[in-house]
């Protein structure tokens, strides 16, 4: 299967292992991504929160240019996966915004006619992909392995899609099926506090040490993520949830294209893994990284 | 979808009057934003929210004040500023309303009147945020940060010095921006998508019998007028 891949500016510099993680998993699956042409900013929630229009106009930009493509869009980014089927969504329910934005398109000689689908990789491995074909293609069985799940926010809850928005299952399966286990973990699709790490720290500190501290009492080895914000907060601000509530977390928060690399045989430097700053994780009694 | 006929209670100051149509023109852009009417202030949304404890109004606290013409105290709230936007209230309200939406509307109508303190954390960093895209097309993360503490607290830069070299020793900065190579056409849709924010021309609103929740008020102007 061909689609059109939509990386994100954060998997460009501080999360380029999720961007080389998500490669190498849809490679290895026989799938080929064709990274969108000259792709721009989604605008994330930054935008929309300034200027409205100019948010949807920027990211229809990049929904024109992928309507060219004519595949699906995936867009491993939570924010940018919301950002872009949310633009699509108010496009198609507000027959006024298009046109709005669609003047605005023209000024850069592009239009947009609601022709795109935008995916999260998630939902391409599940239901494109499947779990049977993933299973045949599983070279090293994940045993052992204790996986708190979390989708945080953004994939599950604005944009009703592929999974459930209280009690998603799509990633439990997923590692179920490499031989994973996933622990009861109630604080899946909490939030952990996005951009709140920068304006009110101490509220996405709390948090955050709910989601990590939530996953310790569970017994999980790591916490496997799909977004580039929760894992930032997570992981780079483990020193500060442990220095402001005197605890002592070490938890490795991961991709979970990483985790699945693992399953279909990758090295932990091509997975990027190593460039993770928290403990490492154990696999079949082999301590992955450091 | 006409919202801009959602009645209004009683008699309102010229000032809120001016906020409530400014507020209503924001949620245009809002598909099904009329739900706002049909709150039944069951609390679902504030039981929702993880950052309801931080807020000084609660989210259901936020549709009741609306309904009673009270746009001034939604404006200098900080709760529409420490909303982290994971949209916990709306997918849970059993009356389809949007209330993230609805916050995000707060927020733009907050930056349109200048209603925030100044060096504010939230606009500055959205403010640095919209330069690096006008200029990149992309997000620049150093350049985000840099131009985001220098505004707010150039103190805090030295504290994230050590989280910086550890993100460094990782090869996880990018030192120099992307940048997408038709910037040209990237910045004319930006001009002109930046004409349909023009701040609004403030219509009148009028007192209209009946409004949503204040059916107390109109039997008492109804007795009135028997009288």
């Amino acid at each position: 299967m061909d689609y059109s891949y939509f990386p994100g500016c954060s998997l460009e510099s501080a999360h380029s292992s999720y961007n080389d993680s998500v490669k190498k998993v849809f490679k290895h699956l026989d799938s080929n991504l064709h990274e969108l042409e000259d792709w721009n900013c989604c605008g994330a929630t930054a935008y929309m929160s300034v200027k409205e229009i100019v948010g949807f106009a920027i990211s229809a930009r990049n929904l024109a240019i992928a309507e060219k493509q004519k595949w699906d869009l995936i867009a491993p980014c939570s924010s940018c996966y919301t950002i872009l089927a949310k633009t699509h969504r108010y496009m198609k329910e507000l027959p006024e915004l298009k046109e709005r934005v669609n003047e605005c398109l023209k000024e850069g000689g592009l239009s947009y006619n609601l022709k795109v689908k935008v995916r999260h990789p998630l939902d391409v491995l599940i239901n494109d992909i499947g779990l049977e074909k993933i299973k045949e293609k599983t070279k090293v069985r994940l045993d052992g392995l204790k996986i708190a799940n979390y989708y945080g926010c953004q994939i599950v809850r604005p944009e009703k899609g592929f999974d459930d928005r209280e009690e998603p299952m799509t990633m439990d399966n997923l590692f179920s099926a490499v031989g994973a286990t996933n622990v009861y973990y109630p604080m899946k699709v909490k939030c952990c506090g996005g951009m709140l790490m920068t304006t009110y720290e101490d509220v996405a500190l709390k948090l955050s040490k709910e989601i990590i501290e939530c996953a310790v009492n569970n017994g999980a080895n790591c916490i496997v993520t799909t977004c580039p914000l929760c894992q930032m907060n997570l992981e780079a601000y483990q020193d500060e949830i442990n220095k402001a509530y005197s605890t002592n977390y070490n938890m490795p928060i991961l991709f979970f294209t990483q985790v699945l690399g693992l399953a279909f045989g990758f090295s932990d430097s091509e997975l990027g893994i190593d460039k993770n700053l928290t403990a490492g994780i154990k696999i079949n009694g082999a301590l992955i990284h450091q | 979808m006409k919202i801009v006929n959602i009645k209004v209670p009683g008699k309102l100051s010229w000032k809120e009057q001016d906020l409530r149509v400014s507020f209503l023109r924001q949620l245009e852009a809002v598909p099904n934003s009329e739900k706002i009417k049909s709150c039944i202030q069951c609390g679902t949304c504030t039981g929702s929210c993880p950052v309801s404890y931080a807020m000084d109004i609660s989210p259901r606290e936020v549709i009741a004040l609306f309904r009673a013409g009270d746009m001034e105290s939604l404006l200098h709230s900080k709760t529409i500023w420490v909303c982290a936007s994971c949209y916990a209230c709306q997918t849970r309200c059993p009356a389809l309303i949007k209330v993230t939406d609805i916050i995000y509307a707060l927020k733009r109508l907050a930056m349109e009147k200048n209603i925030y303190p100044p060096n504010f954390p939230v606009y500055s960093l959205s403010q640095s945020f919209v330069k690096i895209m006008n200029s990149y097309g992309r997000l620049h993360e150093a350049r985000l940060l840099v131009f985001y503490f220098v505004k707010t607290n150039p103190f805090k830069l030295f504290s994230f010095m050590p989280l910086g070299l550890r993100m460094a020793k990782k090869k996880r900065i990018a030192y120099m921006p992307s940048k997408i190579k038709d910037i040209k056409n990237f910045q004319k849709i930006i001009k002109k998508a930046e004409q349909f924010d023009m701040p609004r021309t403030v219509g009148e609103v009028q007192y209209l019998k009946g409004a949503v929740g204040y059916g107390a008020v109109d039997k008492k102007t109804e007795l009135e007028s028997k009288k």
